[in-house]
């Protein structure tokens, strides 16, 4: 048996070292938005779980919102979505729902943005 | 004795409104209307009015108690019992004011003990007649009559919902409103600088409303945006892209939420400081609580426009 307090975890460790990243800090999924040229945008989604297969997650994205996207692999965050126009809301209803998307609970995905 | 028994079917009425409750208070002894309460504003000429015509009435005969509306006299304590009955009865009848009133307790010790027992005996506690005359009048805001500060006669839930409101009403008039926060900041200026930038024209002044750097406040706002920029001249922040006045707002009201009001009692007079080990910390200056808040990340951010600077 373990006894909790005697756990050498430092809480104040820098979170974003990247290892500590997926253990503590609540594995937020980051839903962002960047403006391009002209009025078109771009949504990002970064730090879905790694149960999911993102290549599938992103062939059914793309087939839904009618949009393009891709996966990209960027050395801290790992792999991000990056699809085409503004997704957000999309996107965040994707995760969330149970039947058709991915379940998630809504408490984990956080959207940025105007 | 008769009028009473009259009365008592009236007096199972079903308890009025607050606000009609109030009306009824603000009547004074002789008749007068004071203007304790700004609720009901509309209200008090009417009464006024009647007062007058009511008193005549009450001394005159007390028959048509039911029809007229009395106000409720103070004085009556001097009356001799039958004058009071009526006049309690008629007050009963306009402002139905809480069941508790009622019954005039020595009559209805007397004759009428039934509809006494149907009252639940808990709200009798007021002797006699005289005393409760009185009571039923006093001015909540001068703390006569019921209100006076060693009486014991209980107060009834109504009533004193209704003071609560009265002094809330008057005394912080914010407070009663809305009861959300009146956390106002001024509305973000924002200027289209050329094509694609855009200008926030006063966020030194929203971060000094807002007590927090502006370099935090920009670092916030970038990260949020998804963009970059840079402080021109006069202090003025260029934010990279085109962005509306609304949107900008929404990412401030994000910002306050985060990082200004206090968590635990909702107050935005708070302080952010660099505790120990990197961490922020949100002071409350209200309350006293101290609490962590995340910093800030950028997070990935893709690589748009020109892809000259790819890593090579």
């Amino acid at each position: 048996m373990s006894i909790e307090n005697l756990k050498t975890f430092d809480p104040f460790a820098e979170a974003d070292e990247d290892t500590g990243e997926t253990k503590q800090s609540q594995n937020y999924i980051h839903i962002r938005i960047q403006q391009r040229n002209g009025r078109k945008t771009l949504t990002t989604v970064q730090g879905l779980p790694k149960k999911f297969d993102q290549k599938k997650i992103l062939k059914v994205i793309k087939k839904k919102f009618a949009c393009n996207g891709t996966i990209v692999n960027d050395t801290e965050m790992g792999e991000v979505i990056q699809l085409q126009g503004d997704q957000r809301k999309d996107v965040q209803e994707f995760l969330i729902d149970k039947k058709e998307g991915l379940g998630l609970d809504a408490k984990d995905i956080k959207v940025h943005g105007f | 004795m008769p009028p009473i028994q009259a009365e008592s079917p009236t007096e199972r009425k079903p308890r009025k409104s607050v606000a009609f409750s109030e009306g009824a208070t603000i009547v004074d002894t002789d008749g007068q209307v004071t203007e304790s309460t700004e609720m009901n504003g509309r209200k008090t000429s009417a009464e006024s009015h009647a007062a007058d015509a009511d008193k005549d009435v009450d001394e005159v005969t007390d028959m048509f108690k039911d029809l007229t509306k009395k106000k409720k006299k103070k004085s009556s304590k001097t009356k001799e019992g039958e004058e009071e009955g009526a006049a309690a009865d008629g007050e009963f009848d306009p402002s139905a004011l809480k069941k508790k009133k009622k019954k005039k307790a020595p009559k209805a010790d007397t004759d009428d003990f039934e509809a006494r027992l149907a009252e639940a005996a808990g709200d009798k506690t007021e002797g006699d007649a005289a005393s409760a005359e009185p009571v039923e009048e006093g001015d909540m805001m001068k703390g006569t009559g019921l209100w006076q500060h060693d009486k014991t006669a209980p107060i009834s839930y109504n009533l004193l919902l209704n003071r609560f409101f009265t002094l809330l009403h008057s005394q912080h008039p914010d407070l009663a409103s809305s009861g959300g926060k009146s956390y106002k900041i001024p509305p973000p200026q924002c200027l289209r600088e050329g094509n694609k930038k855009t200008i926030f024209a006063n966020i030194s002044e929203i971060c000094k409303r807002m007590k927090r750097t502006d370099e935090h406040v920009t670092q916030f706002l970038f990260a949020e945006l998804g963009t970059s920029g840079s402080v021109d001249g006069s202090r003025r922040l260029v934010i990279k892209g085109r962005f509306q006045q609304k949107q900008i707002e929404n990412v401030l009201r994000r910002y306050i939420v985060e990082y200004v009001t206090c968590k635990t009692c909702r107050s935005p007079d708070t302080e952010l400081n660099k505790g120990e080990n990197r961490l922020y910390f949100v002071t409350c200056n209200s309350c006293g609580s101290r609490r962590s808040v995340t910093a800030i990340k950028t997070g990935f951010s893709a690589q748009v426009g020109k892809r000259k600077r790819q890593q090579g």
